[in-house]
């Protein structure tokens, strides 16, 4: 990402945010304000009529993320991202971002392992400027070895500041190459170091050549705008790229994983850290299936509010976490983790805050939830679809996000009734079925004192159990 | 207990954006409790944010006791009004509203945004009035908040960024609270009748802002922000913060393993509501505050691959607030990058920007001003600035012709009035360096 939050599962800075935002994200923006419609080169455009401010989000999304990428790779999407903004025939490097601070705006762009993303926020008179230029550099990139060379570095920089310097994260990077064995989301969506180190403008270029093109992508607007005239505008700036096919996408598959997994990881901290990680389904079928939905109705009654169970009971009663908080998003390409995780509380080890985290999946396994638990789920819920319109910004993530894992942004609406149906025989039922150690990966950090640490390359250590 | 939000980050980030577009309409009057209220209607969508302000931030600590005004905000809602700390949380959760609490060296309060409709708008109220008048502070809840936070410091003391902005801090504030940064020993002399004693001095009507933006009339707006304010405590008067003195030109290495070397240079630079807010604004755009068009990302960035991040950044407060220009860089070119972003700073000092340059920031910034305002929750931001430190409430509305009749001269002036070399201070911590 060149200035905002990157790869958003799987860095996990706003960890303890994430439950309610994936809750929240999953309540959504489908109605009868939105429009869609395809072109004939295969680009879909989606629009939001949003009129309280004179302002609109423009978003362009690519179906390639990190775990498109092969071993040797890994990082390639996002420092293609970086190279988006370095100028096409008509746009100098640096041009892009000079058009869009003139009328104004602000622009970004972000990496996850299932999409790349691209945006501007303006007032509403630059938009068909801004889809001039997305359109521009959908089909005129030019990658050359110079500018690569000096980016990379930016690259390198942003892994340090990210990840090599910050211990929860390694921790995380560490427990996404446990959890997975073979799938691509055991890969680092910023890339190893290494991985960096020996790319060229040569890979950043073919990728580009490989995966960017109308078919492949698709436009979200949301803002002051009327449709059709966005429609039209589309037509004609995103129009005239001619589509050309992509390659054949690998199917992942991951070896069933029989046997719990553990990871150690060392750096400089005082408190330590855990992350424990079950094999979570994902949501494929969005009118039939059930587990997704109760997964993440429980994982709001374990962490979604300040009256939830983890802030209330391991924060607050227990006093055996400092912080305390669940991960799981069932929307994406690859395959889910539930995640439970946190620090331990001064004078408490990461083994007291795993054995409370255990004994919660327990009593839920052994005594469910209760209707009030699910019912303050539901208020949740629906508060946050009225408080979600206040920001164009969060209508248009919601929907791109939702279409990047291969849904529709139709779909929102009926995740969100969906999820008002959950009973608590199914999370029971949930809470019975995936938390198993069989399926666990736990990593955890060693805290080292600053002192006696050196000036640090990540310190990863594997054992069995 | 809600964990402290990045209070600071958003008042760099609203001074970063300043700006609004003309059409909002603030209205002000003082309650009978005596507290002054600032209203936004807004009713595009069923909801009302408010935002309780009081001058009771981190720069009202007393001596040997940092950490006291974060830690009583942080208590506010373990018990209030015969309610215990879950029954609050509980109840905040049915009414589908979101609590929270923030605070910097200046403020320090708490923000509710519910739905517009009577019955959950005023429930939700009922628990703001007895969180802000009838906080319990009690002890169980004292005790382990004291010890949370001593926790989340002696961890942040652990963090190569957490060391630089606390060196950063005391050595551009020798001797003045905003220097000040709560240690694990300033919060453990704490006590709880310390924290009863803060509450009640500093939570006070005469020393509160009410902030309101959202779907509410004008009526309902003035009863609710009697209701919130007509019970709270008497106070003591404000008696301001210290005068700042400017600090010597240093520069101070910590060591630390981390790979990259966290650098700040910086001083204290500028008063809230100081007419050379504009065309500092406007300059520090040019320099380092406009993103990817700025000179410091141009150069340290952009051509040399030195940071993934590098600003500079005007954070004004009551008393002279931070003038700081930071980056981050591996730490075997720390010592170039710091060398560069240094010589950016000077020529711009000797020079200012160019004529394009400033045309390119005044037109950014005052176009970007519907951006910086097209949500509730980025208004209520403004509101309680302007609120806060009695700026205009025209303040968005002159915006464009304040910054329109900037001109390079102006920036040249005013740089060279708040950014003096003389007094700026380098802190680069994760250095091979001695």
């Amino acid at each position: 990402m060149r200035g905002i939050r990157p790869n958003m599962r799987k860095t996990l800075a706003p960890f303890l945010l994430l439950a309610s935002l994936a809750f929240s994200g999953a309540a959504a923006a489908a109605n009868d304000n939105t429009f869609e419609t395809k072109l004939s080169n295969g680009l879909r455009v989606i629009v939001t009529e949003d009129h309280r401010s004179p302002t609109a989000v423009h978003m362009v999304w690519y179906r390639v993320g990190a775990m498109d990428e092969v071993d040797g790779h890994s990082g390639l999407a996002h420092a293609l991202e970086h190279m988006m903004f370095k100028g096409t025939n008509k746009i100098p490097a640096g041009g892009f971002n000079k058009a869009v601070a003139e009328a104004g705006g602000r622009d970004n762009a972000f990496t996850s392992e299932d999409y790349t993303a691209y945006f501007q926020i303006v007032p509403k008179r630059a938009l068909p400027e801004m889809m001039n230029l997305e359109a521009d550099r959908m089909a005129n990139l030019k990658v050359t070895p110079q500018d690569f060379a000096s980016e990379i570095k930016v690259v390198m920089e942003e892994r340090r500041l990210r990840t090599d310097d910050n211990p929860e994260a390694l921790v995380y990077e560490t427990l996404n190459a446990s959890a997975f064995l073979a799938d691509s989301y055991r890969r680092p969506v910023i890339g190893w170091m290494n991985d960096l180190e020996a790319m060229t403008w040569k890979d950043a270029r073919d990728w580009y050549k490989l995966w960017y093109t109308p078919s492949n992508a698709y436009v979200v607007v949301v803002g002051d705008v009327n449709h059709q005239d966005v429609f039209r505008l589309a037509e004609q700036t995103y129009g005239k790229i001619k589509p050309h096919a992509l390659p054949a996408r690998r199917v992942e598959y991951d070896p069933v994983q029989v046997g719990i997994r553990r990871a150690v990881v060392k750096a400089p901290a005082k408190l330590s850290f855990l992350a424990m990680a079950w094999k979570a389904p994902k949501l494929v079928d969005v009118d039939h299936d059930r587990d997704p939905y109760a997964l993440d109705v429980l994982a709001a009654v374990l962490d979604g509010h300040d009256a939830a169970r983890f802030p209330r009971e391991l924060v607050r009663e227990q006093k055996v976490a400092q912080t305390a908080g669940t991960q799981y998003d069932e929307t994406v390409r690859g395959e889910s983790l539930f995640i439970l995780a946190g620090q331990p509380a001064e004078g408490k080890t990461v083994g007291d805050l795993e054995a409370a985290f255990r004994e919660q999946i327990k009593r839920i396994q052994d005594q469910g939830v209760t209707p009030e638990e699910l019912e303050r789920v539901k208020t949740q819920l629906i508060a946050a679809q009225v408080y979600k319109r206040d920001s164009m910004m969060a209508q248009a993530m919601e929907m791109g996000m939702m279409e990047a894992s291969g849904h529709s942004w139709r779909d929102v609406d009926k995740i969100v009734a969906k999820l008002g149906t959950v009973t608590p025989e199914e999370v029971q039922g949930v809470a019975k079925k995936y938390f198993k150690d069989d399926t666990l990966t736990v990593a955890t950090l060693d805290p080292q004192p600053l002192d006696t640490a050196t000036p640090r390359k990540p310190a990863v250590q594997l054992k069995p159990y | 207990m809600k964990r402290l939000i990045a209070f600071t980050a958003f008042l760099v980030a609203a001074f970063a954006a300043a700006a609004a577009h003309a059409g909002v309409k603030i209205q002000h009057w003082v309650a009978p409790s005596g507290a002054r209220v600032y209203l936004v209607e807004t009713h595009g969508l069923p909801i009302l944010d408010v935002k309780v302000d009081f001058s009771a931030g981190a720069a009202y600590d007393p001596p040997g006791k940092s950490g006291l005004a974060g830690l009583t905000r942080d208590l506010l809602d373990a018990g209030a009004g015969g309610m215990d700390e879950e029954t609050l949380a509980g109840k905040f959760v049915d009414l589908g509203a979101r609590f929270s609490g923030g605070d910097d060296y200046d403020r320090a309060g708490v923000s509710l945004r519910t739905l517009s409709a009577p019955d959950k708008r005023d429930a939700g109220m009922n628990l703001l009035r007895a969180i802000l008048a009838q906080p319990a502070f009690p002890a169980a809840a004292f005790e382990r908040e004291k010890a949370r936070s001593i926790a989340e410091i002696q961890e942040s003391d652990t963090k190569p960024e957490a060391i630089a902005g606390k060196r950063f801090a005391a050595a551009i504030y020798p001797g003045h609270p905003y220097g000040l940064t709560p240690t694990a020993p300033s919060v453990g002399s704490i006590t709880r009748d310390d924290v009863v004693a803060f509450h009640r001095d500093h939570y006070s009507a005469k020393r509160a802002v009410v902030s309101m933006v959202g779907d509410i009339s004008r009526g309902d707006a003035e009863a609710l922000a009697q209701r919130l304010t007509e019970a709270l405590p008497a106070g003591v008067p404000d008696a301001g913060i210290p005068p700042v003195t400017s600090p010597t030109e240093t520069v101070i290495r910590v060591p630390h393993p981390a790979s990259q070397s966290h650098i700040h240079v910086g001083l204290p630079a500028l008063k809230r509501g100081d007419p050379d807010f504009y065309a500092l604004q406007a300059g520090n755009y040019s320099l380092g505050g406009g993103g990817f068009v700025s000179r410091l990302m141009k150069e340290v960035r952009e051509k040399r691959g030195y940071a993934y991040s590098v600003y500079s950044y005007f954070s004004p407060r009551k008393q002279e607030g931070p003038f700081e220009m930071g980056l981050q860089t591996k730490r075997e070119q720390a010592d170039a990058a710091l060398k560069l972003a240094d010589d950016v700073l000077a020529d711009f000092l000797a020079n200012g920007p160019t004529e394009q340059e400033l045309a390119a920031a005044k037109k950014h910034l005052i176009d970007s001003l519907a951006l910086a305002i097209d949500s509730n929750a980025k208004l209520i931001g403004y509101v309680s600035i302007i609120g806060y430190y009695g700026l205009p409430l025209t303040y968005l509305d002159d915006f464009p012709a304040k910054m329109q009749a900037v001109t390079v001269a102006d920036v040249r002036a005013a740089f060279k009035r708040h950014v003096d070399p003389k007094h700026l201070v380098t802190v680069v911590v994760a250095t091979d360096q001695k």
